[in-house]
């Protein structure tokens, strides 16, 4: 192992000026959130010397708001404290289901939304989610904050869009209206404590008669970043959610994925599987939103 | 000798004396040794599976910082070394991939991780065999040029090393009889142990030649002996102290960084602690052998099995030694047959060499077998446990393997799964329901025991099997009921080579059985001990002292007005009648009982995702006699998990240059928590005559039925037989969607 600094700036203008000064100094900086992804390669994969800089004392970063239109997720709040929030539970289930999946309980104590998606794993669960339901990362950039959708957030295998002197302040994520609900389905052989073969977060919207006015499917682990899948969507909308829209939708993501054999699982599995797991999750949304 | 009369602690189910260490984080581990001065080894391993080595430059090693010693192959000693030192340390060839090639010791881990990548080792790449279709094939790369089939130089070099037969009666004869026949072929994959703590060491070496080694390990004799073989040094050099232990399940009963953090402590005059990862562990140390299976049996239309035969070819790793040997011993032990033959092929690819898990071999036949009974039962249209029950060994069937059977319990179990509410209740609704029978005949070898009293009457145990399932509460609590003490009288202990009598492994599920005799014996002696001592105290002969509940008395009818003696009371006056009380004894234990089992499984296939879940799952076995009747449902409990993860989801998966490519727990998947049920249990005691208290051995046995158990259920829910393991998603879902 090599050298290691640890910086815990305590807002976001502080995190910015300590990036910069890493960054003139030509030092390498990595975040560090919960660390349950930082910290296993720091001590597997990647020894290298860096400056972590802790993302969990940023102020900005720890901010919780449910306004009417729209909620704000801090980066750096971890999933067990989402999960117990009964209220946001409610409105965005799909997306605290995704983050519930991640590890054990010690794990979810420590473990991140943001870090999920910063560190942009093909099988992140939560980033299906989190672009089912329409996130919008807010990131602190030395010329002020700008703004990614999720789905373009994540550049490729382990990559995403942020320089090494911005990090993810949270998220902007729009209020569910009406009968609108969501669901995160991921199949794993394992019950927990494992990673995605393949999964698949829908958001939908029904009128009064039932019929889905508006959806938004993500797919993961089926292809080198998480995917949007149109069609599924499109399957769903102006139907009932039933069976035939349903297979219709799962036969989009089947066609959508464009997966590899691995250890853990082949092509044929995969899409098979994401196109079964849009349907599930497609079917409890259906549900969900309908309860409302 | 089996009549348990009005036993007073066994059967009770005490806390474990060393289970406020363990949960509490007290106890030391293989790991947990610091001392003074102390370096860090790590070791180099091959990147190819099979390459010839054509030099190894250690001086840019032996250069870098705070590195203090750096070894190949050439510094062992190399007159014809054994297959097992050639494992500990590649010479001429490694054979496969994560193959020791050399080891540095450096003052700390980050300086030993640096120094092995500047350790220079030239190779010449060979094409690797990474299967038995592979290794018997004709023209077949070989592992090693000079293995001869079963040693017979006549005949060219094959990676095939052994073959074993066993055979009775007239098979061709006995399927033309039979009315229904059933053949079914099966693979089994690589699976392994999955102990919690990887393999550790701590070694010192005195300037008088003399060796200390501190390491995690099922026994520290066997530790001694195979390390001073490996240096060639006399036993006498080594002393070996067991720290407590992570898990085993055979992996542990054998060496792999003991010899080379005493050469490197030689070499550099300080002490040398080395640690595998999770990755060496997988990579390097031995797994049970992946299996390929072809089974036939032959039947009436009443159920009587009129033939059977297996053919068994078993991966060995690198190195001859498959368990295939135990596999025959297993796969038709549970049914009493006239006629069968049973062939073992221990097969060389260029894999970790296998190693001990838990019943070594007799999982992979069995589930062979056990699949092919269940399809027979299916086809003679009869219940399962019928057919079992019509066909089943029992006191004085002769094994397939030679010896006849004493009384044991197969039938017993049957009979008890027959009643059991995971038998008798409906299956629940578009599930399966397997059953399977699991067998595994136990060994006894050799132990000591000491029993040592101390001025107040608490008892010291002393002897040299490391605990790994209990062992110390199983001690404590046959001591406690040969002397007539409380159980909280007694302190059971480990000891390393030199404070304790000579003990085989913790293996073969001996222990509680073996050394659990010597601890009886040891006792026994104490009791002699003390009635000689009472006599002398009061005047009497030997012969008119009884030992009742603990204490010393007069036998009924002597005449003597003397108050009970107490193991305290003697205790404490040992000084006026002869010294102090230390009793003792050794033995080659004979008579091992086998032990069957019987299990039942509910599962529930998602025929859209190929995910089997358990719903139920009931073991029941004959343990003889249940000392702990806790340790002994852990063990069935534990050996249900394991083989039901290797049923579902545990393999090896290699690319097509024999590199592992699920080397952690991540993608290795031992079952989790909430992956299984509650898993029920029934104990069964039809007492093993060749212990005092019935004892026979219940730690491996648990593994073996799982396999089938899980195979029978699915085919049970499916309607069609996946004859392979595991019984991972996608082949589960290719299998389904092949069916259409």
């Amino acid at each position: 192992m090599g050298a290691y600094a640890y910086l815990a700036p305590s807002n976001v203008s502080e995190a910015l000026a300590a990036l910069q000064r890493e960054a003139d100094a030509g030092n390498r900086t990595q975040m560090l959130a919960g660390g349950t992804d930082v910290l296993v390669q720091m001590r597997s994969v990647d020894r290298g010397e860096r400056t972590f800089v802790d993302v969990k004392h940023v102020e900005e970063a720890n901010h919780l708001d449910i306004g009417d239109d729209e909620i704000f997720i801090g980066a750096a709040i971890a999933s067990a404290i989402l999960f117990e929030n009964e209220e946001l539970k409610g409105i965005l289930p799909g997306l605290l289901e995704s983050s519930d999946l991640i590890g054990s309980t010690q794990i979810q104590g420590r473990a991140t939304i943001g870090g999920n998606l910063c560190n942009s794993s093909p099988a992140g669960d939560t980033i299906p989610a989190l672009i089912a339901c329409g996130a919008i990362c807010v990131i602190a950039s030395p010329g002020g904050n700008r703004e990614v959708a999720v789905e373009d957030f994540v550049t490729g295998v382990g990559t995403n869009v942020l320089s090494a002197t911005e990090f993810l302040i949270g998220f902007r994520v729009p209020r569910p209206q009406g009968k609108s609900s969501s669901a995160y389905l991921r199949f794993i052989p394992r019950t927990e404590m494992d990673i995605a073969v393949a999964g698949a977060g829908v958001a939908l919207t029904l009128d009064d008669s039932g019929t889905c006015t508006a959806a938004k499917v993500s797919i993961g682990a089926v292809a080198p970043t998480a995917l949007v899948v149109p069609d599924a969507a499109a399957a769903l909308v102006g139907s009932k959610v039933d069976d035939a829209a349903l297979a219709a939708a799962a036969d989009a993501c089947s066609v959508a994925a464009s997966p590899i054999t691995d250890k853990r699982g082949t092509v044929e599995y995969r899409r098979k599987v994401v196109g079964v797991l849009c349907k599930r999750a497609a079917g409890i949304a259906r549900d969900r939103a309908a309860a409302l | 000798m089996a009549e348990a009369v009005d036993l007073k602690a066994i059967g009770t189910r005490p806390i474990r004396p060393d289970g406020i260490d363990k949960v509490t984080g007290r106890a030391a581990f293989g790991a947990d040794l610091n001392l003074p001065g102390m370096l860090y080894g790590k070791v180099l391993r091959s990147p190819h599976a099979h390459a010839r080595i054509k030099s190894v430059d250690l001086s840019c090693a032996l250069e870098a910082d705070g590195v203090l010693a750096a070894i190949s192959g050439a510094d062992l000693p190399n007159e014809s070394p054994s297959d097992l030192a050639k494992n500990v340390l590649a010479r001429d060839k490694v054979l496969y991939h994560g193959h020791a090639v050399a080891a540095v010791a450096a003052k700390t881990l980050a300086q030993a991780d640096a120094a092995i990548d500047l350790i220079d080792v030239e190779y010449e790449v060979l094409p690797p065999v990474l299967s038995i279709d592979e290794a018997i094939a004709d023209g077949a790369t070989l592992v090693n040029e000079s293995q001869h089939t079963n040693g017979d130089t006549s005949k060219p070099a094959s990676n095939v090393a052994a073959t074993t037969m066993f055979e009775r009666g007239d098979v061709d004869a006995g399927f033309a009889e039979a009315d229904v026949i059933v053949e079914s072929e099966h693979r089994v994959p690589t699976a392994h142990q999955g102990y919690i703590e990887p393999h550790a060491c701590t070694a010192t070496a005195n300037e008088d030649g003399k060796s200390t080694v501190w390491c995690c390990t099922q026994g520290h004799f066997e530790v001694r002996s195979l390390t001073a073989q490996v240096l060639g040094e006399p036993v006498g050099n080594i002393k070996v102290i067991p720290s407590e232990i992570g898990g085993g399940f055979g992996g542990k009963t054998i060496i792999y960084l003991e010899p080379l953090a005493v050469k490197m402590s030689q070499i550099s005059g300080r002490p040398v602690k080395m640690m595998m990862s999770r990755e060496e562990v997988f990579r390097a140390t031995g797994p049970t052998s992946a299996t390929w299976c072809k089974v036939k049996v032959g039947a009436k239309n009443d159920g009587t099995i009129t033939a059977a035969t297996a053919w068994l070819a078993y991966e060995a790793g690198a190195f001859p030694g498959a368990p295939v040997g135990p596999g025959c011993m297993s796969v038709l032990a549970p049914y009493d047959l006239a006629n069968f033959r049973i062939e073992g092929n221990d097969i060389l690819v260029n894999k970790p060499k296998v190693c001990a898990y838990r019943a070594p071999g007799a999982p992979q036949s069995m589930h062979a077998m056990e699949c092919a009974i269940d399809e027979l039962a299916r086809k003679l249209e009869m219940d399962p446990i019928d057919l079992r029950m019509k066909n089943a060994a029992g006191e004085g069937t002769q094994a397939p393997y030679g010896p006849t059977f004493p009384p044991v319990g197969l039938k017993e179990c049957l009979e008890a799964a027959r009643k059991h509410p995971n038998w008798t209740s409906p299956v629940p609704e578009g599930a399966g329901r397997g059953l399977a029978v699991g067998f595994w005949f136990n060994i006894g070898m050799q132990s000591s025991a000491e029993v040592r009293i101390a001025e107040d009457g608490m008892v010291t145990v002393m002897e040299g099997n490391p605990d790994i399932g209990g062992s110390r509460a199983g001690m404590a609590l046959m001591a406690a009921e040969t002397l007539g003490v409380p159980y909280e009288q007694i302190k059971a202990h480990v000891g390393d080579t030199e404070a304790t009598g000579f003990c085989n492994v913790t293996g073969g599920s001996r222990t509680t059985f073996a050394t659990g005799m010597a601890v009886i014996q040891a006792c026994e002696d104490i009791i002699a001990q003390c009635k000689q001592r009472a006599a002398l105290t009061w005047d009497l002969d030997e012969d008119q002292v009884d030992w009742v509940d603990g204490e010393a008395v007069p036998k009924p009818g002597v005449n003597a007005d003397v108050k009970p003696l107490s193991l305290g009371d003697i205790a404490r006056g040992a000084g006026r009648t002869g010294g102090p009380l230390l009793g003792r004894a050794s033995l080659n234990a004979q008579g091992a009982g086998a032990s069957f089992s019987v299990n039942l499984m509910d599962a529930k296939v998602d025929k859209e995702t190929g995910k089997v879940d358990v719903l139920s799952f009931t073991a029941i076995q004959d343990a003889g006699r249940a000392i702990h009747p806790s340790y002994v449902e852990g063990q069935m409990q534990g050996g249900a998990a394991q083989g039901i993860g290797w049923a579902l989801n545990e393999e090896y998966i290699y690319d097509a240059e024999g590199v592992m490519e699920n080397a952690g727990f991540l993608d290795y998947r031992v079952p989790v928590a909430s992956d299984l049920p509650m898993i029920d249990t029934e104990i069964i005691e039809v007492p093993n005559p060749s212990h005092p208290y019935g004892v026979r051995g219940v730690g491996e046995t648990p593994i073996v039925a799982p396999l089938a158990a899980a195979s029978n259920a699915v085919r049970d829910q499916l309607g069609f037989r996946i004859d392979d393991l595991p019984l991972s998603p996608p082949r589960v879902l290719e299998a389904i969607d092949a069916q259409g």
